[in-house]
This record gives C-alpha cells, structure tokens and sequence, in this order.
C-alpha cells in the first residue's frame, strides 16, 4: 500500500455526524476524458461553444424525459432527513457530499431557468445560472456519489440523488466535458467487448490456465468453455472475474456449480462483460449498446438461458432495463436474466449440490449487502429476496456466519465506496473516506463476533475493499466472493 | 499529461504516469519508473516485469493476477507464488504498479 498523503477517518467516529467543513473535498478532481475517448462515443471531443446554454436546454430535455427528475427537483422540502446518511459527506464533510447539498448544485439552475421564483429573484430564490463556478462544482461533488441510493431510502419524499447524479453526468458529457475512467472503459467494451480490453485469446488462454488449474487442485475436469455454441447456459460475468483476485475465485465457483449439476454452459467472446458504465454515465444509448452485445452473444450461441455473475450494478441493469432496452426476451426459458445467486440457491434447495462445510471453518463471514443489488434489484420469487438468497447460501456453505449491525444492513447497507464509477487513482482519497462508514460495521464484527472474512457479490466491492481495507490496517485477504467460499465447500463428482 | 526523462531523453506518460507509448520502455525507463513509485529493482522485481512484458507481447493485455503469481511460483519458489509476496514486491499492487514499471497500459474496469 502506497503511504497516503491524507487523513485516514477514525472508524470509531465513523458513523458520527461530523460537523461542516465546507469545501473540504474540493481538491479531489477527475481526470478528464481525452477528446478521442470523447469521440468513440459520441461525445463532444471538449467543451463546446455556448456550453451554458446547452447544458441548461440538456437539462430541459431530460427533465421532461424523466419526470422522476423534475419531481425530485421540485419536491425537497428541506427537512435534513438525508444530511448524514451518505458515506461521502460522513467520511469527508463536506457539505456537498450531504445528498441535499449534491442535489441543490443541479436545483439552483433549475430553479433559475424553469422557475418563475428563480428567473426573477435570482440568487435571492436561491437560483443561479450554469456557469464556470457550477460547472466546476458539478465535475467535481457529482463525481463524489457513488449513485449507491443509500438516502433515498431516508428521504419521506424518495428523492433518489442517484438518478440526479446520473442526469449530471449526461449533461456534462453532452456538452463535452466526460470522466476518463467511465468513457475509457465504456469504448474498451465498444472495441473488444470488456473493460478491461482483454482480446479473445488472452481470455481463451486465461480459462485453459484455469481449467488446468483446477485439474491440479481438484482433480476434477471442471470446464471453462468459451464460445460453446448449444451450450444450455450463457454465463455473463463482470470481466475482472477473468483477471483481478479475489473475483478469479468466484469464477471458479461458477463452474465448480455447474460441473457438480451437470449443467452445460459457456462464456462468450463478443460479450465478455456485465458491467454496464452506461448506467455510470447517465446514458441509457450507452447502456444499449453495451448490453445488446449479450443478447447478440445469446441468439448467435443458441443458449436457453442467461446467468449474471457478482456484479453489483450490472445486476440492476439486467434486472431493471435489460427487458426495456433490450427485450423481449421470449427466447429464454426463464423469460429474463438469472442471478448466479439464484441458480446456485434453486440448486441447494433442490439438494442438487453437496458441501462440506469444514472446508470453510476457517473463516468466520460477514456479508456485506452492495447498494445496486440492496436497494436497486431483487432475486427470486419473494420480496427480499436479494438480501435472504445471498445469506441462505453462505450458511450453506460456511458453519460461521453472522450479521452486521442492523443500521448498516440489508437496504440501510453503506456503499463501498468505490461505485457508480468512482473505482479510479485520482479518487482514492475520497475511496478510502467512503468506505469509512462500511468497514467501521466491519471493524465492530471482528472485534465482537471474530469474523475475518467479509463476503460480497460485486466486482468493483471486491476491488475496492481490497484497496482500501489496508488503509484501516485490515488485511485484504479479508474479501471474498460468495462464490469464492462455495468453491471451498463444494464436493465435485459427488451427489 | 507529463513527462519523464530517461538518460537525458524526454518520455511522454498520461495523468497517473504510464508510458503514453509502449514503445518507450526500456530497462533505463523502468528505472526511472520505479523510482517514482519509490522502488529499487531487485531481481525479483526483474521477474514479474519481464514475465509481464512477455505476456503483453502475446496477448495485448497483462495476464489475470493468478497466472502471474504461479509463474512466479515456478521462477522464484513455490512459496513466493501468491498475491501476498506479489503486494511485497508491488505495494501498489501487482496489476497497476508492475504495469506501470513494465511499461504497460494502466488496467482498466473494476479492478
């Protein structure tokens, strides 16, 4: 870990409302998206001329186009509900990390240019146009929300600072002005079919040097077919599955599944990614895109289903727009995308599956509930099912597991720190402030009920988490996959 | 955008400070490279670039994390192939910071 040249959050104030510090997290910038990145989109190549007008008409547009928008630019009334429940304004506070504080940066230009108050009364009515100062102040606190929707859930009026943050960001990429981070990978996908750009051998050599991996460790045959056409199953998996630990260990954990049920299934070059940055950036054209590339993949392999890996916000977007933007999708026996949760889930119910739970006993497991599957998704046939299914599988396959604090579980869960498209260097001292309130849970179930293994199905947790837990002087190795711990546990060749 | 210089030459590295051109890497540039991460290169060092390098050379893209650690669980010892020596090695991390010294592009995604 690289010594940090910030103050690292004292976790036992963690979940303490701090006092204002205004201005506290300006400093932390975004690189911009270079021109050609821009282009390959379809974005601006740079701020265009008359960049004030057309961000306020951007917003005119969207505005009409969602009427969530305009609803939750009209309706705060200002109660304060919202003011310390995010982990930005907790972790940094400053006082445009309070999601109200967030929303007003977009509320006073919409208060100048649609209301009758704010175009007469100005800066009386707390309106104020689109200029150099907003701009700024957008590219900078609307790139510290990591769109994890943590205080829609307190606001009475459910006012979603997610969806606000994501029409800034479109604003901002409209008129060119976009996030290096977001805008690299979204053309990566575009180009070779995953963030990360890994081409189809590399990924081919990648799963041989896995299946002869698990050869040596299982002595089972374990597959990782790529391109298998007839394969009953196409699994879709974030694509640092394929290179990050300990998402390499989930992986295993998929096709460990699928071997020990006999199922077919197969990987797909032309869609060798779940993570959807279209919803990072606010453009539903993008996420299109992006996911048209897996329905593409489904027809031409002749699959009868589609199963997600842990991805956190890829899962909201397969589970909340895949059927809008890319459906119908009538060709799958289950009509819709599948969570590898669920099917692993169906299969211990159905006693498919066999596990030997010692296999885990060192470790005692938390889990840790990521926002987009929390509070943006569901599993399963009943209501909750995205908090019980997760649970219900690591009890199956661990004999130690216990909860977190109920203030920070299930849909009060904090987010990592690291989403909505904040996993990048230049933000890492707003990464490890944001996770503050998240690993100070954690920190309290190490010390109370001795867990050393914190589970998760999301990439960019697993990432983030892995990063930053060192900064807290909590090893890394304390991260893993549900899938991960499955794999442990799983008797191949057995039933 | 900046610039590093190598044995008097001027080299061109993008915002967190990779090689804009992979074909400005050389042993002088990893150097360099490394000094700014504030590593000296040892020879186990040496390991993971070259292996890195050899594998870009192939694949156009660094190998998954697990197929670096049991390379160099062949080349330096059983017991030092895993993320644990890797992170001893790379405190920044195998991926990004062996990356940068090797002069490969910075890896990208939820990584």
């Amino acid at each position: 870990m690289a010594k940090p040249i910030f103050d690292i959050p004292n976790l036992d104030e963690a979940l303490k409302t701090p006092a204002v510090k205004k201005g506290a997290s300006a400093h932390l910038k975004i690189h911009p998206a270079q021109p050609p990145l821009m282009e390959k989109l379809g974005f601006p190549p740079a701020l265009v001329e008359g960049w004030q007008k057309k961000a306020v008409e951007k917003l005119g547009e969207l505005k009409e186009k969602y009427k969530s928008l305009k609803l939750f630019m009209e309706v705060c009334v200002k109660c304060g509900s919202c003011a310390d429940k995010c982990h930005y304004y907790l972790g940094t506070s400053d006082p445009n990390n309070m999601p109200v504080g967030r929303q007003e940066l977009m509320r006073k230009v919409y208060r100048k240019n649609f209301t009758v108050g704010g175009a007469l009364f100005g800066k009386l009515a707390n309106a104020e146009e689109m200029d150099e100062e907003t701009l700024k102040e957008w590219s900078t606190y609307f790139y510290q929300c990591s769109q994890c929707r943590r205080c829609s859930v307190f606001c009475p009026f459910g006012i979603d600072t997610a969806e606000i943050t994501m029409a800034a960001r479109e604003i901002m990429d409209s008129i060119g002005a976009g996030h290096k981070y977001s805008v690299e990978i979204i053309g990566k996908v575009h180009d070779v079919g995953n963030n990360l750009g890994i081409p189809k051998p590399a990924l081919q050599s990648t799963l041989d040097f896995l299946e002869e991996d698990v050869k040596e460790a299982t002595g089972a045959d374990v597959k990782f077919p790529l391109d298998q056409e007839g394969a009953d199953v196409l699994f879709i998996t974030p694509s640092a599955d394929f290179f990050s630990s300990p998402h390499v260990d989930s992986l295993v954990g998929y096709a460990k599944v699928f071997h020990a049920a006999g199922i077919g299934f197969t990987f797909s070059s032309h869609a060798s990614e779940f993570a959807n940055f279209g919803m990072f950036v606010g453009n539903y054209d993008q996420m299109k895109k992006i996911s048209e590339r897996i329905v593409q993949a489904a027809r031409d392999l002749k699959v009868k289903r589609i199963i997600v890996g842990e991805c956190g916000h890829a899962w909201r977007v397969a589970y909340s727009f895949w059927e809008t933007l890319n459906g119908p999708f009538d060709f799958l026996d289950v009509k819709k995308p599948m969570h590898v949760c669920e099917f692993t889930h169906d299969l211990i119910k159905k006693g498919a599956l066999t596990f030997d739970k010692t296999a885990n006993d060192e470790f005692t497991v938390t889990y840790h509930d990521s926002c987009n599957v929390a509070r943006a998704s569901r599993m399963g046939d009943a209501p909750g099912g995205q908090f019980e299914i997760p649970r219900e599988i690591l009890r199956a396959v661990c004999n130690k597991y216990v909860e977190m604090p109920d203030a920070v579980n299930r849909q009060k869960t904090f987010c990592c720190g690291g989403g909505g498209g904040l996993l990048t260097d230049e933000l890492m001292e707003l990464r490890v402030k944001g996770a503050a309130a998240k690993t100070s849970a954690l920190k309290t179930v190490m010390q109370e009920k001795g867990v050393n293994t914190m589970a998760m199905i999301c990439a960019i947790c697993k990432a983030q988490f892995s990063k930053v837990l060192p900064y807290y002087e909590i090893p890394m190795e304390t991260v893993a996959g549900i899938h991960q711990l499955v794999s442990n546990a799983i008797r191949l060749g057995e039933k | 955008m900046g610039a590093i210089d190598v044995a008097g030459k001027s080299i061109e590295v993008d915002e967190d400070g990779y090689l804009l051109n992979l074909g400005d890497w050389s042993k002088d540039a990893a150097e360099v490279l490394a000094k700014g991460e504030g590593i000296p290169l040892t020879e186990a060092h040496w390991e993971v670039v070259n292996f890195l390098r050899d594998y870009y050379d192939e694949y156009k893209i660094a190998p998954m994390i697990r197929i670096l650690t049991k390379e160099i669980g062949k080349k330096l010892g059983k017991e030092k192939g895993n993320t644990k020596y890797l992170y001893e090695l790379y405190p920044g991390g195998p991926a990004k910071q062996a990356c940068k010294i090797a002069g490969l592009p910075k890896p990208t995604g939820c990584v």
